[in-house]
């Protein structure tokens, strides 16, 4: 990495870029250092997977039936629980 | 969840304590929450227990509730604020500085990055059982602050605003908290994966 410096700027928009709220002027500069630095699109897409494997995995996740059922009773809601 | 859901809940029966439409809107947030309060706590009967305390707290507040943010986004922020609470209760000492960096945008106050690409692995290695116990530790490892908007942003999918109005900090916090939390999860997952390719490089 000779290009250190460059590096650390563009990680503090890396965030950004992967949500696509980059403004265009920073993106097309990013992207052209990905071009031509292998470490830093290592960071952008590794970074890029994490998240999404957080959201497949975790985001699917519900609450187990007889927490459920609980906080129904709890609420005094469970005549209104849909089975 | 996102509030241009099929059909809307209807709030002024929500605020007149209408019971099936308080059973509706409990239906629909529950999983959310629980998930939230699991993130937060690590520990399914605290997360039970923020679950309960967060629909009582809303269901008592409903009468008040002006409708600034959306009725999802004040829920998540009535559960995140007990899970805060509860963790304060727990670990008075990790509360106060709870994070390691402040909320200045210093890139170097970053430890070294992993250079490892592992996103060829397969996907099933991905959606693994033992992959999702690697995610929950990692998240664990999180500052309190960073795993809130890692949380609400990257699992639930709010916005930054609705990010930052859940957690009643600004717009730039968010994204400073958020650009560390998904870094750092980063690290956790390439030191996991890194291992795990040479591992199977070795084999094969
Ligand atoms: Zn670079």
């Amino acid at each position: 990495m000779d290009n250190k410096q460059h590096c650390k700027e563009l990680l503090s928009s890396i965030s950004e870029y992967i949500d696509g709220s980059l403004n265009e002027q920073l993106c097309a500069e990013l992207e052209s250092h990905l071009n031509g630095c292998d470490n830093c699109r290592v960071v952008v897409n590794t970074l890029k997977k994490t998240i999404e494997i957080y959201h497949d995995q975790v985001s699917q996740d519900t609450a187990p039936q007889d927490v459920k059922d609980r906080l129904f009773v709890k609420l005094n809601l469970d005549d209104y629980m849909k089975k | 969840m996102t509030e241009q859901e099929i059909d809307s809940l209807n709030l002024s029966a929500l605020k007149q304590g209408n019971h099936s439409e308080l059973a509706r809107m409990v239906t629909r947030y529950s999983d959310s929450i629980y998930r939230v309060a699991l993130g937060m706590l690590n520990n399914p009967s605290d997360a039970e227990d923020i679950l309960q305390e967060t629909f009582i707290k809303a269901i008592r507040a409903l009468p008040t509730f002006e409708g600034r943010s959306s009725l999802s986004t004040w829920l998540y922020r009535i559960a995140v604020n007990e899970s805060l609470m509860l963790i304060r209760k727990q670990k008075p000492e990790v509360a106060v500085s709870d994070d390691e960096f402040n909320d200045s945008n210093d890139i170097d106050s970053f430890p070294s990055f992993q250079i490892q690409d592992w996103c060829c692995l397969p996907e099933k290695d991905f959606m693994s059982t033992e992959t999702k116990s690697i995610l929950d530790q990692s998240i664990q490892k999180l500052s309190a602050n960073l795993r809130s908007v890692f949380i609400l942003r990257d699992i639930e999918g709010l916005s930054i605003q609705e990010t930052a109005e859940a957690l009643g900090i600004t717009e730039t916090n968010v994204k400073t908290r958020l650009l560390r939390a998904r870094l750092k999860l980063r690290e956790e997952l390439s030191d996991y994966f890194g291992e795990y390719l040479n591992k199977e490089n070795q084999n094969g």
